[in-house]
């Protein structure tokens, strides 16, 4: 079964409570991420709004904290993100959530080597 | 109770204190340090038989954070382990200030020499010879009158940021005219149920008023409580000069010229009142000089307002609408209101709008505390006499401050200071004001340190502002490692208590409330003798004997429900006298304030300009073009904490200004350049001026630049004249000093003008050096 990770990023604040959460559950260096917030904005549009997203993107070194996920727990980063817009689950489970609201991603990593 | 899909669940219902795979797992509330606001978020701490911390983990059982916590708590271990970190009491040598001649000592020497100097100075100068001062957030911010009054034996206690621009002229505000401390938003933080608490209502519409909740977490409001919210169905508005990313999620953004907030206050106030949208009842029957208001406000236009705003009148309108007709709403105002000559009047007229709206102490709206809630102020205070009081200084020239925090008018301090043979002995308690934190011209405060005779500080860093002036350091536990009690919103309105619960030792840390004691007990004993131990200290102190700190340990989360209570203006809960009403003197919410007008304030709202802007000081906008707003809040860092943590530091590693675009053009900056920033009071270390790095971002207005505050760089040269290349990058070496309003409040923090020029240099920060220097942790 393959798992993911959900997240709406219409409410993620930018807080990058799962960056550092990763880093200090996984013991990750500065200057590498296990997942990485990526932050598009502000910049106005022709209506004169601003868009803002502030996306939270699983890097190669992300496992799902399979450590956490097999004792029931959730992933390092869903258990602390601020605004809780983070979910973990099957693919199955979350691409429902997906059709629920609009403004989500869902995500499937696994770590990958190439060479 | 389960908040949010994605919120852990696999240790609800745990006890206080539980086994988990061999390791010892203490759930608590976290308070300080490292520095924070007293939101007590939930945190299981793990550690293993050798009583090491192993790891943090947020506490799902937490009914208010439910697991989640902000990045400063997720680093703990790195701050505990800190190989930077001071771990035992020291001393040094006066003639040895500012060189690293420290030598380990006992506590007991410790204690003996301050003593020695307290009872000195006490006999020579008299006891207001002995000055404190104190930082804001961690839990030693709020104890500052009680370290001076109560423990040494000083009225002297001085809050240094100029004008006291920090939550307290919100407090004086909310007390003349409200007759309670500052009213908080209410997110149904004591009900067990929370959100979906029957009697709770969702607010239809939120509004942050120069506040990001989100990142500052402001006294202990848990700030994403507001997503929440906003996921439930709450609408936004934002007023801010600035673009934030809540500015983008809100449907009203009143992007205002910095320091204008009183005219918008006054607009909107204006169209609710003419266009009649205001509550006639709650107005009729609980408010004071609402007529008197009515006539004050028409004299603001809304076209008048636009124009000192720089908004859209048809916004102004519309958002006053908004807020006049979505019920319930509640209003965050936030740090930006404090930091203005006259910002008392904006917060005047944001009670006003609360009040005239009806949202005070309904569901949703705003919350205020009991009668018997509020700061823990006061303690001490009696038992140091008439002759003492009086010597309070600023009690004759600044009586509405002074008398009513209980603390000196800091901007008198520093003069008193600077002349010399005023003050002698000083303590300095968790606040690192020269680094750009709490203070107007640190580097003047830093010279006139220099005229004081023995020094010494708390805190768990040899901070510049130590290491510029102490002869003894006292070295504080962190949250992990102390048992107090933590109480959302400095207890002022009735959300919740928490046990901070005691889980490792490293070195001899001691907790503000433990050295608090223990200097009282030797120095003040008419205030400390009565107490068998710190605990029975600690449940007077912060319980009010209401409860046991181990019936407050076992529960973790004590939420206030049986203080909770709304419309207590119709009960009686907000008087000591217990007849219904406001506690003001009228009874009533004071639109026109008669405690302002006693202490020779207009009692109605009025608009002035900041001391420098394109309208009050045209002829320097030539030279200083641009409007400076600073200090807004981030989530890696507490003010001038977390610079040495290495995942905090990475997130943010040099001090930013944020230019328009169409600026950076202008004046040939790039993305990412260092500038020069100066102001017409610059007295920093590249002729006056200081330097930033430049981010180029739409997130300001072409003509407003921001700056970020509390910049000082643990990896550098501790020693004077480098500490820690602490002036190189000090916003607030270019903000004046004593330029403050009628009262004594509020300085222009965020609303300075400046200029902006590009430089060649570069200063960036390199990570890796950070990384090596401070990535591996000490652990005992």
């Amino acid at each position: 079964m393959a798992y993911g990770l959900l997240i709406d990023y219409e409410f993620c604040t930018g807080c990058q409570s799962c960056e550092v959460a990763c880093k200090e559950e996984h013991g990750i260096p500065v200057g590498q991420w296990g997942i990485r917030l990526l932050d598009d904005g502000p910049w106005k549009c022709s209506d004169g709004k601003y868009n803002w997203n502030k996306i939270p993107v699983p890097t190669r070194l992300c496992d799902l904290c399979e450590d956490r996920t097999s004792k029931g727990k959730q992933p390092f980063c869903v258990h602390h993100c601020l605004a809780g817009v983070m979910q973990y689950g099957t693919v199955e489970e979350l691409a429902k959530e997906l059709e629920l609201k609009p403004n989500q991603v869902l995500f499937v990593p696994q770590p990958y080597h190439y060479g | 109770m389960v908040l949010f899909k994605g919120q852990g669940t696999a240790d609800l219902g745990k006890p206080w204190r539980y086994e988990e795979d061999g390791l010892t797992v203490t759930r608590g509330c976290a308070w300080s340090p490292p520095g924070c606001h007293p939101t007590g978020c939930g945190i299981k701490v793990y550690t293993n038989k050798e009583g090491q911390l192993v790891k943090i983990e947020g506490d799902e059982n937490h009914p208010i954070t439910n697991g989640r916590l902000c990045v400063r708590c997720l680093t703990i271990r790195d701050y505990v382990y800190h190989p930077d970190r001071i771990r035992y009491p020291m001393k040094r040598a006066r003639e040895d200030r500012g060189k690293n001649r420290w030598e380990r000592i006992t506590w007991d020497e410790a204690y003996d020499i301050i003593v020695e100097k307290c009872n000195e100075a006490k006999e020579k100068w008299g006891a207001d010879s002995i000055l404190v001062i104190g930082g804001t957030g961690r839990e030693g911010g709020p104890m500052l009158p009680a370290y001076a009054h109560s423990a040494l034996g000083t009225p002297n206690d001085c809050y240094t940021q100029s004008g006291y621009s920090c939550y307290i002229p919100r407090v004086a505000g909310t007390t003349y005219v409200l007759g309670a401390t500052y009213p908080e938003m209410d997110y149904a933080g004591a009900y067990e149920l929370r959100y979906d608490e029957p009697t709770w209502q969702l607010p239809a519409l939120i509004v942050y008023w120069g506040k990001i909740p989100t990142a500052s977490n402001g006294d202990g409001l848990f700030g994403h409580a507001a997503i929440d919210m906003m996921r439930r169905g709450s609408k936004l508005m934002c007023i801010d000069p600035r673009v934030t990313w809540s500015c983008t999620r809100a449907d009203w953004h009143l992007q205002l010229r910095p320091g204008t907030d009183a005219a918008l206050g006054m607009a909107m106030l204006n169209v609710i009142i003419s266009e009649e949208l205001y509550d006639k009842d709650f107005v009729d029957r609980w408010t004071y000089g609402f007529e008197q208001l009515a006539e004050r406000v028409g004299t603001m236009s809304v076209e008048q307002a636009a124009e000192i705003c720089d908004l859209d009148p048809d916004d102004i309108r519309e958002a006053a609408r908004a807020y006049a007709t979505l019920k319930p709403a509640q209003i965050a105002w936030g740090l930006a209101i404090d930091q203005k000559r006259n910002g008392m009047q904006a917060g005047h007229c944001i009670l006003a709008l609360e009040a005239i709206t009806g949202n005070i102490d309904v569901p949703g709206g705003q919350l205020i505390g009991d009668v018997n809630d509020g700061l823990e102020l006061g303690f001490g205070w009696n038992n140091l006499g008439p002759e003492l009081q009086s010597k309070i200084v600023g009690i004759r020239e600044y009586p509405a401050y002074v008398a009513l925090v209980l603390a000196a008018q800091c901007d008198m301090v520093l003069d008193l200071l600077e002349e010399g043979d005023y003050f002698h002995v000083m303590m300095i308690e968790d606040t690192n004001l020269l680094a750009g934190t709490c203070a107007a011209q640190p580097h003047r405060w830093h010279d006139a340190f220099a005229n004081v005779d023995f020094c010494f500080g708390v805190d768990v860093w040899l901070t510049p502002t130590i290491q510029s002036c102490c002869e003894v350091f006292l070295p504080l536990s962190t949250t992990v490692e102390h048992d107090t009690v933590v109480y959302s919103h400095y207890g002022a309105s009735p959300i919740m208590a928490g046990a901070v619960n005691k889980c490792l030792e490293v070195g001899e840390g001691k907790g503000d409330c433990e050295i608090m004691y223990d200097l009282g007990c030797r120095l003040m004993p008419i205030n400390y003798a009565r107490f068998k131990d710190y605990y029975d200290f600690l449940e007077f102190y912060r319980l009010g004997y209401s409860q046991t700190f181990e019936e407050i340990r076992d529960e973790v989360v004590h939420q206030k429900i049986e203080t909770l209570g709304y419309k207590k203006y119709e009960t009686g809960h907000l008087r000591m006298d217990g007849k219904p009403g406001f506690n003001t003197p009228t009874g009533r919410i004071e639109l026109y304030s008669t405690m302002f007008q006693q202490f020779g304030e207009d009692p109605l709202p009025y608009y002035i300009e900041p001391n420098y802007s394109p309208l009050n000081t045209p002829e320097l906008m030539e030279q200083y073009p641009f409007v400076l707003t600073t200090g807004a809040r981030t989530y890696c860092y507490f003010h001038s904490e977390g610079k040495q943590i290495p995942y905090l530091r990475e997130m943010n590693p040099d001090p930013l200004i944020e230019i328009n675009p169409e600026d950076a053009l202008k004046y040939g900056i790039a993305d990412g350049q260092w500038v020069k920033v100066n102001s017409p009071h610059g007295s920093g270390p590249f002729d006056g001026a200081i330097v930033l790095k430049a981010k180029v971002s739409q997130i300001v207005k072409p003509g407003v630049v921001h700056a970020q505050h509390g910049f000082w760089f643990p990896e550098k040269d501790s020693e004077e004249p480098v500490l820690y290349d602490v002036w190189r990058s000090n916003i607030n070496d270019l903000i004046p000093h004593f330029m403050v309003g009628k009262l004594g409040f509020g300085a222009d923090f965020k609303c300075m003008i400046c200029s902006v020029e590009p430089i060649n240099e570069n200063y960036d920060t390199d990570m890796q050096e950070i990384w090596d220097r401070f990535g591996k942790l000490v652990i005992e």
